[in-house]
């Protein structure tokens, strides 16, 4: 039998999706050999997340009620309390940014291996096998854990857990060391406002690393223009300071939903569909056919930005 | 203050690629400076610059043949590089996060930094672990995903800004000695000058093996094995289409105009 521990993530006195789709990806890994599913929850309002989370397919949920917020070093001593409880096969956490803060200090506190970022999970109760993504995306591999291990989940590769289940709710009572607590959240800023609101597009050019140099910029700003579209654009460009902040669509920018979304030379990383992957329809224009953006491109073209941008905004007669 | 800045060289893959049992084929293979540690440097280099780190030394796990991204890092600025190599870790496909926590830690044990900066991830493999999983380790403080870092360092904290998701930031001090895992776009990473690139040359490179280090062999075999590398099932369904830019162009410039949204 293998138990499962899965780890909520919350903020801001708010669950996030992803908390849902551990229970699930928990649930399976569970089910593989009849064990049980407990999740945690830790910090904030563990009451309200503790009914909340009790989905179809938990068993336990476990909650700690100890200060507001995430703070690492509270999960990390929680969790490796929880895993002595409860010796659990595998522990679970979201692939989150947060899940990044945590799941690695409890791995290592437990001498247990780690494997981050999966896409899929599997175990005959001894071997975990798990699969994830390199380069990129460019291929995918499985990598075989024996034993106990934790493992990351990627966001929204399983569906959240739906339902009410008939879970025990019971507090755990850790014994938290204020001592080896050495970070403190001092708390939280919104960035990327400002005048323009990409969300509110109808049409997004939106432009990558494919552009290489910031001078060339400027056929993407006149075929926006052409268009009577607003121009956003993937991460590298952001980072580089060549558009604000408020123009980055993704995981750690914003998420858009436009009728059309133009994807000019942008790979599609995990991190940067996660804001545009609900856009009505997707155009990709990319020389390498195999760029992960065209397995959700509803349209493409594999061809050379350079030729093929101007020849739009001519088309529209930019 | 001294900091230790974990350096990768990291493979690039070319468009076109084959792959050969659980790697691809050599020849479709490129090398770079992995995009977050060269942030991780530059932030160092900024550090010291400001006056307030004297020593900004790099650590990385690489064969000979990395030593031209190592200069790289010390071209931009880094005082003196250590590259770990050993004829045991040859033949490992995956070195796991537990075996270069154990790596790293022996190195930072020997060399003592205030700080430890790493990237948030490395470009190929994308584990986003060893940062924390070193910290832990050591007994060290630490914050994953950094995109801002206070430079005065009062009362022996860091004050740092972690990158939430959906544009929140989280307002974070944490006591040093500590190891962050910085992220892209905290700074404008500068290129290497002709005179660094000169420099460079003459700068310290110390090899080190695991015996030279303390470290047992057997750690590093990991627990973690590669059994399978593929690409994966295209699940597109996208109409493709081809021909001349000006064709392109026109069939999207037709569909615009069907959904309404083109002028
Ligand atoms: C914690 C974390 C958060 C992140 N958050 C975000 C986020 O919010 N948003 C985001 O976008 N990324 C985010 N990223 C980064 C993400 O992982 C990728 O690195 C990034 O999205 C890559 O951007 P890109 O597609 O523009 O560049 P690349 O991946 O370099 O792709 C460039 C593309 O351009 C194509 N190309 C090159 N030349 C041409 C040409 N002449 N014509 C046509 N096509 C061409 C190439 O084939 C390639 O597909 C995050 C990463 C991490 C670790």
């Amino acid at each position: 039998m293998t138990d499962v521990l899965a780890v909520a993530d919350h903020r801001r006195g708010e669950l996030r999706d992803v908390s849902y789709e551990v229970i699930t990806a928990g649930r399976q890994l569970a089910d593989d050999t009849g064990g049980d599913l407990h999740v945690a929850v830790i910090s904030g309002t563990v009451d309200k997340f503790g009914e909340k989370l009790n989905r179809e397919g938990v068993d336990a949920v476990h909650t700690v009620d100890h200060g507001e917020e995430f703070n690492h070093d509270v999960y990390t001593q929680v969790l490796t309390q929880l895993y002595d409880d409860l010796a659990p096969q595998y522990v679970l956490a979201p692939n989150s940014v947060n899940g990044l803060d945590y799941a690695p200090a409890v791995a290592n506190a437990l001498d247990l291996p780690i494997v981050t970022d999966t896409v899929g999970l599997e175990t005959d109760g001894e071997t975990l096998v798990a699969t994830r993504e390199m380069y990129g995306g460019k291929v995918e591999v499985t990598t075989e854990l024996e034993g106990t291990a934790v493992a990351t989940i990627r966001g929204a590769e399983w569906s959240g857990a739906e339902g009410t289940g008939d879970a025990s709710i019971e507090a755990f009572d850790a014994e938290i060391d204020e001592d080896a607590v050495g970070s403190t959240v001092t708390g939280f800023e919104e960035v990327g406002g400002g005048d323009v609101d990409i969300s509110e597009a109808d049409v997004l050019v939106s432009v990558g690393r494919g552009i290489e140099e910031e001078e060339n910029l400027e056929i993407i700003h006149e075929l926006a223009d052409a268009l009577d579209a607003t121009v956003s654009s993937s991460r590298p460009i952001v980072d580089s300071g060549w558009l604000p902040k408020n123009r980055q669509v993704g995981q750690s920018g914003k998420v858009v939903t436009p009728d059309v979304y133009i994807a000019i030379g942008i790979s599609g990383a995990v991190q940067h569909v996660a804001g545009m992957k609900g856009s009505d329809t997707i155009v990709a224009i990319n020389t390498d056919p195999n760029a992960p953006i065209m397995d959700i491109a509803d349209y493409a073209i594999h061809d050379d930005l350079f030729d093929v941008v101007p020849a739009l905004t001519e088309e529209f007669g930019g | 203050m001294k900091i230790l800045v974990t350096v990768k060289e990291v493979s690039t893959v070319e468009d076109e690629f084959e792959i050969e049992g659980t790697s691809i084929a050599e020849q479709y293979l490129g090398a770079d400076l992995n995009e977050w540690d060269d942030y991780a440097v530059e932030e160092a280099v900024q550090i010291q610059e400001a006056g307030i780190a004297d020593e900004v030394v790099t650590v990385t796990i690489g064969p000979e043949d990395c030593e031209q991204t190592i200069r790289q890092a010390l071209a931009k600025g880094a005082d003196r590089a250590i590259r770990v190599w050993d004829d045991s870790l040859e033949g490992v496909d995956v070195l796991d996060v537990g075996a270069k926590t154990e790596i790293l830690r022996a190195v930072v044990e020997a060399e003592d930094p205030d700080l430890v900066l790493t990237g948030v991830q490395s470009g190929d493999d994308s584990w986003g672990a060893t940062g924390v999983s070193l910290a832990e380790e050591l007994g060290f403080e630490w914050a994953a995903v950094v995109n801002h870092l206070e430079h005065d360092f009062e009362d022996d904290r860091a004050a740092v800004r972690r990158e939430l998701e959906g544009g929140v930031e989280e307002l974070t001090e944490v006591e040093l000695p500590a190891a962050l895992t910085i992220q892209t776009g905290i700074n404008e990473p500068r290129y290497a000058s002709l005179r660094g690139i000169r420099q460079a040359q003459r700068k310290e490179l110390d090899v080190q093996t695991l015996a030279d280090l303390g470290v047992d062999e057997s750690t590093i075999e990991g627990d973690v094995t590669l059994t399978e590398m593929y690409e994966p099932e295209s699940e597109t369904d996208a109409t493709v289409w081809e021909g001349s830019a000006e064709e392109t162009a026109s069939e999207l410039g037709e569909l615009l105009r069907e959904k309404g949204v083109a002028p």
